[in-house]
């Protein structure tokens, strides 16, 4: 894999990131970690629970800074929050106090864009991710898929070419993940952006993503790759029980679930 | 089926209105058994003093307060007019809540974002706020004389540091989510405090805003009792000095009333300043 030298959207190189704990013991969450994501490729990582999947995304982000290795955008180091990346929580980050053209025109505002500008351009990507009529509703008014999608024109809005996600669907009911799942595929599309998205659901990685890396307990390491093949554009509803699905979920589950009972021996 | 879709609406509607009927009835029992608890304490005291078992002297005499409040209102009291003395007490109170809280938030939010401002200065912070404030104003007097400006300075003082600690932790409770959300679209330091950070604490801050004008009313009358030529403090100071327990209470009754107003104008506040909060119609 390191020899193709192809240019890289991504790259973590022999990365380290360790905490200090309350106690005063050093905690490796990441050691020796080598990923290498593709401009416009959709990467999904898996690994055992607390394994330091998020630790990786914040590195990207430039929210936090490695302790060994380098993490480099466009082959250039991170050294900050990059405009270029794109960042999908876990929890909701919309902010509550603002109704929703304001959440999504928030990021061309802190940007410097004119204001009726950046109006013009969040309403189009509120009727994009189809709350159109809810311009003016606050987040606590609005159903977790709804304020999902608040948080997906947010961030693309911003036209990230690296858009890092962290279990952004984990908190929906399976309906409403499906069809956010359908939705980030069509957004994705056009967006071409480099995407890594971070689960802990193997299906949802193998439906959405071109390559699955799957991670080891901690310290994290990338325990192997998998190119899924699947074609494009995929159907989420019924992809799952494609052959080909099943073939590729049995391979990488059973690499997965090595790694999920050596965490349990672990702890 | 027609039968049943006209007959389930009005079922569920009786279920409703007897429900909203028994809601009624409670309130109204609540309201009757409040007024009875007020007729029976001020009647029990308007009585124990007719019986002889309450000294007048010392505790005074509702009827005698009505008395009193009506000869202040109709005739001016020993200081002066009463209005003015209401007005003084307001303004200097008005004035060191305004100034006290605008300093607390500004020092709330620059501590609570700049975590080496904030260890510096925290220890000198704890250690003023251990200090019985009120003690303070005899120094106000002496340095600020006897006007409205000793007065203010002790609201000031008695508001600021409530304030500055729920802005303090309404910083330092803002979402860590947020934070790296509004980071990344892309805020600035600036931004971040505006658009982030002073939103979150809104609510501690505006928590904090009504227990402090209760605490600038505090100051305002202390500063009056230690020295003043006019306010409410002072009427209370005079009518103590004369051995009027009545004025005393009087003056009492007219401070409650502005501090029931103020609490009123600050609530009205609050719910316009956070109608995004799920739950501001339930406060109310």
């Amino acid at each position: 894999m390191s020899a193709i030298a192809s240019p890289s959207a991504v790259a973590l190189k022999n990365v380290a990131r360790r905490f200090v704990t309350p106690s005063g013991d050093v905690l490796s969450a990441l050691e020796n970690f080598d990923l290498s994501i593709a401009p416009g490729e959709f990467m999904a990582v898996v690994g055992p629970t607390g394994c330091g999947k998020s630790t990786t995304l914040g590195l990207i982000a430039g929210l936090a800074r490695p302790q060994g290795g380098e993490v480099t955008l466009f082959d250039s180091p991170v050294t900050g929050v990059d405009r270029r990346v794109g960042f999908v929580f876990q929890q909701d980050a919309v902010f509550p106090w603002r109704d929703v053209l304001g959440n999504v025109m928030a990021g061309p505002l802190f940007r410097g864009v004119p204001k009726d500008k950046a109006e013009a351009t969040a309403r189009d990507w509120i009727i994009r991710v189809g709350l159109k009529g809810f311009e003016h509703h606050h987040p606590h008014q609005l159903s977790g898929g709804m304020r999902k999608r608040v948080a997906l024109a947010q961030t693309f809005i911003n036209n990230p070419q690296v858009l890092l996600m962290d279990e952004p669907f984990s908190a929906l009911d399976v309906q409403t993940r499906e069809l956010m799942q359908e939705e980030l595929l069509q957004l994705w599309a056009q967006a071409k952006s480099a995407v890594l998205f971070v689960t802990h659901d193997l299906d949802e990685a193998i439906l959405l993503a071109d390559r699955v890396a799957v991670l080891t307990t901690r310290p994290a390491r990338v325990k192997s790759v998998h190119t899924i093949d699947l074609p494009r554009p995929r159907d989420v509803a019924t992809l799952r029980y494609d052959e080909r699905f099943i073939a590729i979920a049995r391979k990488i589950s059973d690499d997965l679930r090595e790694e999920v009972l050596r965490a349990r021996a672990g702890h | 089926m027609t039968e049943t879709t006209v007959t389930a609406p009005l079922a569920a509607d009786g279920r409703i209105e007897t429900a909203v009927q028994r809601m009624r009835r409670h309130q109204r029992l609540v309201l009757a058994l409040r007024l009875a608890v007020l007729v029976f304490l001020i009647g029990g005291w308007e009585f124990g003093v007719r019986l002889g078992v309450i000294d007048p002297f010392f505790f005074g005499q509702p009827s005698g307060i009505v008395t009193k409040l009506i000869d202040w209102t109709e005739n001016g009291t020993s200081i002066g007019p009463l209005w003015k003395q209401i007005w003084v007490t307001i303004y200097e109170a008005g004035a060191g809540f305004l100034i006290g809280s605008a300093m607390g938030i500004l020092c709330g939010i620059a501590l609570g974002r700049n975590q080496l401002l904030s260890d510096v200065f925290s220890i000198y912070i704890k250690v003023a706020n251990s200090i019985p404030r009120v003690v303070l104003g005899s120094i106000f007097i002496v340095a600020l004389g006897l006007g409205a400006a000793s007065k203010i300075a002790l609201a000031v003082v008695m508001v600021f540091f409530v304030v500055f600690a729920n802005a303090f932790q309404g910083v330092r409770e803002a979402d860590k989510n947020l934070i790296a959300n509004a980071r990344i679209l892309g805020a600035s330091n600036w931004q971040m405090t505006r658009a982030v950070v002073l939103p979150s604490a809104l609510s501690w801050i505006l928590a904090s805003l009504h227990v402090s004008f209760g605490f600038a009313l505090v100051g305002a009358i202390v500063g009056e009792f230690l020295g003043a030529r006019e306010g409410m403090g002072l009427l209370i100071a005079t009518a103590q000095g004369s051995f009027d327990s009545n004025g005393v209470f009087a003056a009492m009754i007219v401070i409650a009333i502005v501090a029931l107003l103020a609490e009123w104008i600050l609530t009205m506040i609050e719910n316009r300043l956070l109608t995004w909060r799920p739950d501001t119609t339930v406060n109310e």
